[in-house]
């Protein structure tokens, strides 16, 4: 009975999961007659999609420097570096950015952990769901640039206006995909979760938690996209400081390429919150095939 | 009175007493009565949709009866057990846990080094550390069967654990159930459709039809059993005559029955 079960673990395992993870290994790495070759094509294939914006720089670049631009429709990329190297230096941007992420980041905290909270109670509670869900899903379809007026009411300008409107839109994408990630957990592993005897902690944490994780996560990147949206519209709306602050004051006095660097830094923290979520995906799903990457 | 009476067992004896089972007005089985022995190997074959998965929950303690009586070591079934462990169809393994880690699920900590020992027993000392996704279909069956085995179960209870698996892993799996079974002296109740795998396990292989116990058949062959003997053939085609020789029988009946059925509940909804 032994040799038959040695002989089974030494036939490889059909893989039901392989490609896209593996797809960017560089090919034939190993080899040595091609292996020049193979680099250039491969440096041409990750230089390609390049091509387009460099060059859409360069030529702006030249219709500046050439005057086919005028400096108040948009200032030359290098006037915009410049700018952001002189904000950097004094050390304006770092104070505008840490006071916009922190906004940002409160809000998240605030109205995402509320969507967790109450997506995990109206997913796992019945009574919840018939009490709560109704009502939520009827306010969900207030946009919520749409209460500034009564916002501005409610908070006066100040930061707690802020706070609430980031708070408000984020809260949605992250309770629905909550509630609809615990409602699909495969009811037939929870059924054997019971049968081998887990406490009902247990099965909340080892078995429900995670089903719903992948799901839980699809909503936070949703979140974090509206996040940085409503950031920009309740910065503008008025603020002391913030990178919307300093874009609004820049276009006060004229100053198109400090307004550039405004947008190119949310542009930026946009990117890296994604990268971010992304991360999380990678360490939390690694068990799941469709996040599995080369390492694995 | 069984074959294995020799070896000392740690199986539990389950009583089955005129256990009927319905869902709303369909009854799904029927005055089954069933004795199985302390460490005896109970295969029951039948159609699908025949009632054999149901009277597996029911002894499983996932659903109870309508009326009537199961009992384990004369104690009343009342919901699951912890001496009872399924190994199911699909082989629901966690696909977020390590394979290591789906064997050890519901262990106290200090027990977890078993898993394992009984990894290894199946054939996977060397996966624990894998995904289930990187598994085949018929080693995440090895798991599934590792995870029941590690809680020392009295009753297993095995429900179709094989039907997705292809014919030559399906014959090694029964030659590693079979081998666990002799080692470890459980009770198994093997729930398949197959009946060639109901022959060449089971001590006993019983056939329900339309919810009701049709066949009871006794197999002697001895153990290991040959496939290709002439004996084997011959018990193999007599259940597999007895499963078949209801089509064309009385097809008109449950036709009939049927429609029967479909017009009273119309109009019951219509009333």
């Amino acid at each position: 009975m032994n040799t038959q079960v040695r002989e089974l673990q030494v036939t490889p395992i059909p893989d039901t999961i392989d490609a896209p993870g593996l797809g960017f290994l560089p090919a034939g790495a190993g080899w040595r007659a091609p292996r020049l070759a193979a680099f250039f094509r491969d440096a041409g294939q990750r230089l390609l999609p390049w091509l387009v914006p460099v060059g859409l720089v360069l030529a702006w670049q030249v219709a500046s420097a050439l005057g086919w631009l005028s400096t108040r429709v948009l200032p030359a990329p290098l006037e915009v570096i410049k700018a952001a190297w002189t904000l950097a230096v004094s050390g304006e941007l770092w104070l505008h950015v840490k006071v916009s992420a922190g906004r940002a980041l409160a809000g998240l905290a605030v109205g995402g952990g509320l969507g967790l909270l109450l997506g995990l109670l109206t997913g796992s509670v019945r009574f919840f769901e018939t009490l709560l869900d109704s009502t939520i899903q009827m306010v969900r379809n207030i946009p919520a640039l749409a209460l500034i007026p009564l916002v501005i009411l409610w908070f006066g300008i100040d930061e707690t206006a802020k706070l609430f409107l980031i708070s408000v839109s984020v809260f949605f994408p992250i309770y629905i995909n909550t509630f609809h990630g615990i409602r699909n957990v495969d009811p037939g592993l929870i059924e054997m979760a019971r049968t081998y005897g887990l406490s009902r902690s247990q099965l909340y944490r080892q078995v429900i938690l995670p089903g719903a994780l992948p799901s839980i996560l699809v909503g936070l990147r949703f979140s974090l996209g509206l996040m940085w949206v409503i950031l920009i519209v309740a910065e503008t709306i008025s603020a002391q400081a913030g990178i919307g602050y300093m874009t609004m004051n820049a276009r006060e006095f004229l100053q198109t390429d400090i307004v550039l660097v405004g947008i190119l830094l949310y542009a930026a923290l946009g990117k890296i919150a994604d990268v971010l979520a992304r991360s999380l995906e990678r360490v939390w799903l690694r068990w799941h095939p469709g996040y599995q990457n080369a390492k694995a | 009175m069984t074959t294995t009476s020799l070896e000392s067992t740690n199986g539990v004896g389950l009583q089955v007493r005129g256990v009927h089972k319905r869902y709303g007005a369909r009854e799904v089985l029927s005055r089954a009565d069933i004795t199985i022995q302390p460490g005896e190997f109970v295969a029951i074959v039948g159609r699908s949709g025949c009632g054999k998965s149901t009277l597996l929950r029911l002894v499983a303690g996932l659903e109870s009866a309508t009326t009537g009586k199961l009992r384990i070591d004369g104690e009343d079934i009342a919901g699951l057990r912890e001496d009872t462990r399924i190994m199911f169809q699909d082989s629901r393994l966690l696909p977020w846990r390590r394979v290591f880690d789906n064997v050890a699920l519901g262990l106290p900590p200090a027990q977890r080094q078993h898993a394992d020992e009984v990894l290894a027993q199946v054939g996977l000392g060397d996966r624990g550390g894998d995904w289930p996704a990187k598994l085949s279909g018929g080693q995440r069956q090895r798991v599934s069967l590792a995870r029941a085995l590690v809680h020392n179960p009295r009753l297993l209870l095995l429900d179709e654990p094989l039907g997705a698996l292809d014919a030559l892993t399906r014959i090694e799996m029964h030659q590693l159930i079979e081998g666990l079974w002799q080692r470890n002296g459980f009770t198994a109740l093997l729930v398949t459709h197959d009946v060639q795998e109901a022959v060449a396990l089971a001590d006993r292989v019983i056939l329900i039809e339309d919810g009701r116990i049709a066949l009871d058949e006794r197999i002697d062959l001895p153990r290991p059993r040959v496939r290709g003997s002439a004996a084997f053939a011959a018990l193999e085609a007599r259940v597999l005559n007895r499963v078949l020789s209801r089509e064309g029988a009385e097809p008109q009946h449950e036709r009939g029955d049927h429609s029967l059925f479909s017009s009273v509940a119309q109009v019951r909804w219509a009333i």
